[in-house]
């Protein structure tokens, strides 16, 4: 693999050192598990939180004579990955094994891709921002290649005082690993690409995304370098599995770099772990530790190949990526780059938001997602999937104000009850007597007390037109919110004789 | 009354059916058999008389029902190498102590569908690595041929020699063996037997011990010709366990026994000339061409250009899968465990107290071949070898050449412990020179006792033939077995 510079070094994103600027660089393997019933080479299922040892079948265990067989899902969903990631699709590939010992590897060898991937080179845009203007950066990020192997299994060390118990339930589950180039200049970016990524394998259905089920994690791969100079000597951090620890381990692992380059010592070629407790990295083990894979073909698997049929299929199937969601959602509906960069960020939102949106205006229903629903579930501490308001219940204020059966202020009381009750908008709003009062009697009546009760205010507002605010407020306060407030603007504006 | 045993696997078939025998009486003269013989050869490492006496009860039924299988009520011996549902399956070799798999390999599994008898587990060479028997953790077995007037011991062969001793010695009516570099076709040759490896592919590995798995591949070793194409149809099946096998229909190999030969195109492959080969072996091959001119085939010499570069390719390809494939034996999940003070101390000694010295020296080797820095210059290398040497055979066969005749081994067999052979492992490996070469291609090659040489040890041919083209061989062969005849050792155990 030559590695090739595509970036221009950028001063916004160099990192001010004692002796200059430096320019962090940093590549990312990521693993993700494929989304799928049954393990890469074994009919065990892949289902998470059984009991220890499960899903285990003879391949698993690797009994004697046992034979891997291809899961042909997996195949398709590594193929969708690459079809997401624009990336080639390589219609023949070919299983290597990769060679070392340890418990809960019970073959003595991982089968992974090596020479010839699945997927070959592609690549994510990201969305770096907004800065201060509100203005959104798209960064390419290159992808190496994309290829399947198993998981290992699990060895738990904590559960008898003198022997580590193995969990074999993992052992054997597709990975898809996917490699970017080293194409990434901040943790910022680094933290926009894992994002994407997660986005993307959700969005096609190939990887549930959750970080803290272990379903994806990265090997970062970090290096300084004076800005516009040779790469320099990285390190990797293995196993990184939340987004905030990436950027938390780029950001000292660039810092600790450039402290010894500074102070003139030189970078180990290494493997380092991140403690997210202390917040930094610290050293696995050594370039000259590091193990001989014996890489080569499994000659129990024939080369994987399959036809442009098999490809144009999956593709024909394929669901639409957040790339494009976002540009439909500014093309059709109209909305602003930011508010469909929200809410295609996640698919899970992206889904609430159209089934909001379907049949209703799409800025409206988009800012009562964004400013509302995101902002409640935000200051909840909670995932959209645990919202408690449904799109059905949202979409049914908007529509009570559509048809100003509410006023939008009322429309924020109805959101809250339902937040925390549940319940049919339409009948809450009929059985607690929040109907906006259209009446334009029962109106004017206010109008005219008001009125009548502040003569000083009057005498204001016929001066300075602008203030006639002030009655529509009053107004509006008297009748507990449920006046139309238009019509209460129209009264108040006719009777203190002010021209529209 | 004859002695059951003597009988071939048609013979017995004839009379199982014919309800002259049952299939009970014929598995208890085998028990008895193995009774009497298997201290003195040591072919089986695991008896199942228990079992053996229920399905052949069972075969009996079958039989009186009217629904009896291709393979009815015949005893086998399977090789130790095929996992068998509850019995001794521990390729001879000390790490698998205790090992009895919860699985039946595709294989014996076809078997016993077509009603055969399991006798037992026979002897092999640990691993299936090995020529001469000699390497397996339950001792070398003695080849029921010894010398005209000596009684000194000689090797079966290896490393199927429990299954082609059980053979010749009828202590099986057949048996299973395995081939990775020659290992089904020198003992067959050494003990006068009938072995046939068939194209990679026809018979399932899925149950079967690995070795090396872009060389094994299943086969039997039959009293004759016949025998053979009985037992391999049984064998034989396309498995989606195991997804290097081939989907092809399996043919009645039967039906090819006794059909001519005229016409056929037999190639002479000059680079099997070897040095030093004796001149008996020499005279052999010079007999079997004769005999295939008689029954009408055209003799054609040809050339396999890339044949000497194939042993060394072979001790490349078949170590470097070995130590892969041995990887799982490490005394965490089954087998032999010997505790250490950490998980590398316990790998370190149960691999050391668990492999014996000759599995331990290939994997070594396919350690080496495939570490970085060495990878190209041995395994790949070796890869692009294998590539020319199979395309050596599609050219001779694409000139119209039907099969390749060789002699199957340089020499007759040897005696046990030999000091010149235990000093120098290459000179064991020589033992593999014309039959690793199919193996290397994926073809398809039978050996068939061709006569004995000037001690009395019998001497095998090798024919070789086009992928899936077995019925050639076997038709061929039976041509070679008629005019040589049949070779039975005199009994001395």
């Amino acid at each position: 693999m030559s590695i090739v510079d595509v970036r221009t070094p950028d001063p916004k994103r160099f990192i001010p050192g004692a002796t200059g600027d430096w320019e962090v660089i940093i590549g990312m393997e990521v693993h993700a598990q494929v989304l799928s019933n049954s393990k890469l080479f074994s009919g065990a299922s892949t289902e998470f939180g059984n009991a220890p040892n499960a899903n285990v079948s003879l391949v698993d265990a690797a009994m004697p004579g046992m034979l891997p067989v291809i899961n042909e899902e997996c195949v398709k969903q590594a193929v969708r990955t690459g079809l997401g990631l624009k990336a080639t699709i390589n219609k023949r590939s070919i299983f290597d094994r990769k060679n070392y010992f340890y418990p809960d590897l019970p073959q003595g060898y991982q089968i992974s891709q090596f020479k010839d991937p699945i997927v070959g080179e592609g690549k994510i845009i990201i969305s770096i921002g907004p800065d201060r203007q509100g203005q959104f950066e798209d960064v390419e990020i290159g992808i190496e290649r994309l290829h399947l192997e198993q998981d290992a299994g699990k060895s738990m060390h904590d559960q008898h005082p003198s022997m580590s118990y193995v969990d074999l339930n993992r052992s054997g589950v597709a990975l898809m690993e996917i490699v970017s180039k080293p194409d990434m200049r901040s943790s910022d970016e680094a933290k926009a690409y894992m994002t994407k990524l997660r986005s993307i394998v959700r969005y096609l259905g190939t990887c549930d995304g959750n970080m803290d089920e272990g379903s994806m994690r990265a090997d970062v791969n970090v290096s300084v370098r004076r800005p516009g100079e040779a790469f320099g000597t990285r390190c990797e951090i293995k196993n990184v599995n939340s987004i905030r620890f990436i950027g938390q381990a780029i950001e000292y692992e660039a810092r600790r770099q450039i402290g010894i380059l500074e102070d003139g010592g030189v970078i180990d070629q290494e493997t380092r772990l991140f403690d997210p407790n202390k917040g930094e990295t610290r050293s696995m083990r050594s370039k000259e530790d590091a193990h001989d894979y014996r890489y080569f073909p499994d000659p129990d698997l024939l080369p994987l190949e399959f036809d442009d049929a098999f490809v144009e299929a999956l593709k024909a199937d394929l669901p639409e990526l957040p790339d494009d969601k976002k540009e439909r959602f500014v093309r059709d509906l109209g909305l602003s780059v930011y508010d469909a960069s929200v809410l295609v960020s996640e698919k899970s939102i992206a889904d609430y938001f159209e089934a909001v949106a379907e049949g209703r205006d799409g800025k409206i229903a988009a800012n009562w997602v964004i400013n509302d629903l995101l902002g409640a579930l935000n200051k909840a501490g909670k995932a959209i999937e645990e919202t408690p308001v449904s799109p059905a219940q949202l979409g049914g204020i908007i529509d009570l104000i559509k048809a100003e059966t509410i006023s939008g202020k009322i429309a924020k009381d109805l959101f809250e009850i339902i937040w925390n009750e549940g319940g049919d908008p339409a009948e809450i709003v009929e059985s607690r007597g929040m109907k906006q009062v259209t009446d334009t009697g029962a109106i004017e009546k206010a109008v005219d007390e008001i009125i009548a009760a502040n003569p000083d205010q009057v005498a204001k507002v016929q001066a300075k037109p602008s203030l006639a605010g002030w009655f529509v407020g009053q107004v509006m306060k008297a009748t507990g919110g449920k006046a139309n407030p238009q019509a209460v603007q129209a009264l108040v504006k006719a009777k203190l004789g002010i021209e529209e | 009354m004859t002695d059951l045993t003597s009988l071939t696997i048609a013979e017995a078939r004839a009379k199982l059916a014919a309800k002259e025998i049952t299939a009970v009486e014929l598995t208890d003269a085998y028990i008895g058999a193995i009774d009497a013989a298997n201290e003195a050869i040591n072919a089986y490492v695991a008896v199942t008389p228990d079992r053996a006496r229920e399905m052949a009860k069972a075969s009996d039924a079958r039989i009186a029902a009217g629904k009896a299988g291709a393979l009815e009520g015949i005893p086998l011996g399977i090789k130790d190498l095929f996992g068998t549902e509850g019995v001794h399956t521990q390729a001879c070799s000390h790490i698998l102590d205790g090992f009895a798999p919860r699985y039946e390999s595709t294989v014996t599994q076809n078997l016993w569908n077509d009603g055969a008898v399991m006798l037992g587990k026979l002897n092999m060479d640990e691993f299936a690595m090995g020529s001469s028997n000699e390497t397996s953790y339950y001792g070398a077995v003695k080849n029921p041929w010894r010398a005209k007037g000596s009684n000194m011991d000689l090797v079966p062969g290896g490393s199927s020699g429990g299954s082609a001793a059980a053979v010749a010695a009828h202590l099986c009516a057949g048996a299973t063996a395995t081939d990775t570099g020659g290992s089904i076709r020198q003992p067959a040759a050494f003990t006068g037997t009938v072995g046939i490896k068939p194209t990679y592919g026809r018979c399932s590995r899925w149950g079967v011990v690995a070795f090396a798995s872009s060389l094994d591949q299943a086969g039997p070793i039959a009293r004759d010709v016949r025998d053979a194409a009985i037992l391999l149809k049984s064998m034989a099946s396309v498995d989606t366990k195991d997804t290097t096998s081939v989907d092809l229909p399996v043919p009645d190999y039967e039906a090819s026994i006794g059909k001519s030969i005229k016409g056929m195109k037999i190639g002479i492959p000059r680079e099997y000339r070897v040095d030093g080969m004796p001149e008996e072996i020499e005279a052999l091959w010079k007999q079997g061409i004769a005999w295939l001119k008689e029954a009408g085939a055209e003799i054609v010499d040809i050339t396999l250009p890339h044949t000497k570069y194939a042993l060394p390719a072979y001790y490349i390809v078949a170590p470097a899968e070995a130590s892969s494939n041995l990887a799982r034996y490490d005394g965490v999940r089954y087998g032999l465990r010997v505790d250490g003070k950490d998980i590398v101390e316990m790998y370190e000694k149960t691999r050391a107290a668990g492999f014996g010295q000759e599995v331990k020296r290939r994997i070594m080797i396919g350690t080496y071949v495939l570490s970085a820095g060495y990878y190209d210059a041995y395994y790949l290398r070796a890869q692009k070898v294998r590539t020319l040497i199979k395309r050596d055979f599609e050219l001779a066969f694409h000139a119209g050449v039907d099969a390749i005749l060789t002699p199957a081994t340089p020499s007759s067999a040897f005696g046990i412990a030999d000091e010149d052979l235990a000093s120098d492992p290459v000179k064991m490996y020589l033992n593999d020179i014309f039959t690793v070469t199919v193996n290397m291609a994926g073809l398809p090659g039978i050996a068939v006792p061709g006569g004995l040489d000037h001690k009395g040890l019998p001497l095998g041919l090798q024919l070789i033939g086009k992928p899936f083209e077995e019925e050639t061989l076997f038709k061929t062969a039976h041509v070679i077995e008629q005019a040589a005849g049949r070779f039975t050792p005199t009994k001395w155990w």
